[in-house]
């Protein structure tokens, strides 16, 4: 297994290289002079030309990428223009509120999105089925800021129930924590509910069909066993792949869900730094998420390796 | 999300025998005529826009602001005293407009780079991959939000990052299918009779890709769509007073109180058309599969 996550690292390195150009040449795509950009009202030359000396500007391309890459393997994704502080820092900073959403929608993705679909395949060509699979969809086609809308409209303007935003770290009040992000953490789990109670059906459909569960229920054991034991335990491997490789979705859904219930997390972050014109903080963050994602990959790849033993000797 | 379209399920050639059971398959299903007259519905109204009887898109009535649904305005008004109605109705041709315009600019270059790629193999295919897997590793809208932010904030520059980051679907999608019909007899044959390396593209691989390209094209166009949708709530994509759907969004949540339907009929909007195209994309992968024909 290692050498497997060894050989999968080594392949990922040219993946991170291109990724690492992208992110660089992003500022170079700005109208202009990109120095003149981040000296923003800033008009002094002589300032203008200590930014040009800082940031490498007067160097060649080639040159400012390799001082540019260099800095970012120390850690170094340079210093948000709006507070000031090292951009790695204000991602470790925001980083655990996103999670928190994340991991919470996952759950609630999960507990709807698992039992939908089993269900779903279990009875199929029925209306349960057809009404999961209407519902899936209407989950996958409904846009998840409206939906947050909607709900900060009826949860909490007119029955009260829920506080329409605000966070409470969880170390302080777990229980004020969770109920605050209760809602967003639905908003943004509706999607991903829809995804894995579509790939949750199809994985079913096809066990259901398999030899073992045929024989399970010709020994004579009870359906619900067939189903929970048999079936649906090997219906998961392939969906637990998908769950890591939901983590793309989970992150970008962050950054609308974020925004509608004022949560400060890695979303807000993103678009607080896209409107203030805090590039640094914008290319960090694609870098960031772009190797964490490649990371995730890998870990699906494991995940599914060890789930599924036939794999491993490929 | 982006749904995927799995290579295997249209990976076949498509002769015109089978194009007509595809038809037959199409026009049987239900959901697949209901997604269809849904995406035809809001073509049409986009496309005539001009000629419809409602008060122009940035018409304002101070007498008539935040006004609830009545006979003179059917989806009521908003902050400035417009017409909800005629802004949804306008704003339908920035939605679509996006949708289809983003995904043209996906296709037109990840197709030819996914063939490329495919035809090619070797060096050509690795770069092109490796680039391709550094594109997708970076979630859809964070790109798209990145590079709005970076190109400036306009309904063009949105259209270009969504369907920038759209690209990479179709460089995978049509890798794969080149590769798969490169092992096809019919293509073995072409090549053993001299046809040159444009000939086998343009009239043997190309056509026998289309199939599974139409259906992602289709799902695209529905995540590009709530793509625009999120950009403009962000304030990147379509600008005031310009009309679209996610800015109206964008505007209506800070009257959700006074007006709860300046935020109610936008959405549904988006959420119908977003349907549409998903329940139409589902049809066509179903007609096309031809694991059931």
């Amino acid at each position: 297994m290692l050498a497997f996550i060894g050989r999968r690292i080594l392949i990922a390195i040219p993946t991170v290289i291109i990724i690492s150009i992208f992110v660089f040449a992003l500022q170079h795509m700005l109208p202009g002079d990109p120095i003149l950009v981040m000296a923003g009202e800033e008009r002094d030359p002589a300032v203008i030309e200590a930014l040009r000396e800082k940031y490498r500007m007067n160097d060649p391309i080639p040159v400012q990428y390799l001082a540019w890459a260099g800095a970012a393997l120390q850690g170094d994704l340079g210093i948000s223009l709006r507070t000031q502080q090292p951009v790695l820092e204000l991602i470790g900073q925001k980083l655990p509120v996103t999670i928190q959403l994340a991991v919470m929608a996952l759950i609630i993705a999960i507990l709807i999105g698992i039992p939908a679909g089993v269900l779903s395949a279990y009875k199929k060509g029925t209306w349960i089925d057809w009404l999961a699979n209407i519902v899936a969809l209407s989950g996958l086609s409904v846009p998840n800021f409206w939906l947050g809308i909607m709900l900060i409209l009826l949860v909490s303007v007119k029955l009260g129930w829920l506080p329409a935003s605000g966070y409470q770290p969880l170390s302080e009040d777990p229980i004020q924590s969770i109920k605050v992000m209760l809602m967003p953490a639905f908003v943004l789990g509706t999607g991903i509910a829809a995804t894995l109670m579509r790939h949750t059906r199809s994985a079913m459909l096809s066990v259901l069909k398999s030899d073992y569960v045929r024989t399970a229920r010709a020994k004579g054991l009870r359906e619900r066993v067939v189903l929970v034991k048999h079936a649906l335990r090997n219906a998961l491997v392939p969906v637990v792949t998908v769950i890591t490789l939901l983590f793309g979705e989970l992150l970008a859904g962050a950054v609308l869900t974020e925004q509608i219930f004022t949560i400060p997390g890695f979303g807000k972050l993103v678009v607080d730094a896209v409107f203030n014109r805090d590039y640094a903080v914008v290319q960090g963050i694609v870098l960031c998420t772009g190797i964490a994602f490649i990371a995730m990959n890998i870990l699906a790849d494991a995940a599914y390796r060890v789930l599924n033993p036939r794999m491993s000797d490929q | 999300m982006t749904a995927v379209v799995d290579p295997k399920v249209v990976a076949d050639p498509l002769p015109p025998r089978r194009s007509n059971r595809a038809w037959e398959k199409f026009r049987r299903n239900p959901s697949a005529l209901l997604g269809g007259a849904v995406v035809a519905f809001f073509l049409i109204v986009a496309l005539l826009a001009p000629v419809l009887p409602v008060p122009g898109p940035a018409d304002t009535d101070w007498s008539a602001v935040r006004k609830a649904p009545s006979a003179a305005h059917p989806f009521g008004t908003d902050e400035i005293g417009r017409d909800v109605l005629s802004r949804m109705i306008w704003g339908a041709q920035a939605s679509l407009l996006a949708g289809v315009v983003s995904v043209a600019i996906a296709v037109l270059l990840g197709v030819p780079l996914g063939m490329l790629a495919g035809y090619l193999r070797g060096w050509t295919d690795a770069v092109i991959s490796r680039f391709t897997e550094a594109l997708l590793a970076a979630p859809f809208l964070i790109l798209a939000i990145a590079l709005a932010a970076f190109l400036g904030p306009s309904l063009q520059n949105a259209m270009i990052a969504i369907g920038l980051s759209a690209m990479p679907i179709f460089i995978r999608l049509a890798r794969a299918q080149t590769l798969s019909v490169m092992t096809e007899d019919y293509v073995e044959s072409a090549r053993a009779v001299g046809i040159g390396h444009l000939g086998l593209i343009g009239r043997y691989i190309l056509p026998n890709i289309l199939p599974p390209i139409i259906v992602q094209s289709t799902l695209t166009i529905a995540t590009a769509i709530i793509a625009e949708a999120s950009l403009s709530f962000l304030g990147l994509g379509q600008q005031p007073p310009a009309p679209s759907w996610g800015a109206m969004l964008n505007i209506a949540k800070n009257f959700l109180e006074q007006a709860p339907w300046m935020a109610l009929y936008p959405g549904i909007a988006i959420f119908l058309v977003v349907l549409g195209f998903n329940l139409l994309g589902d049809g066509l992968r179903d007609a096309l599969d031809p694991r059931d024909t």
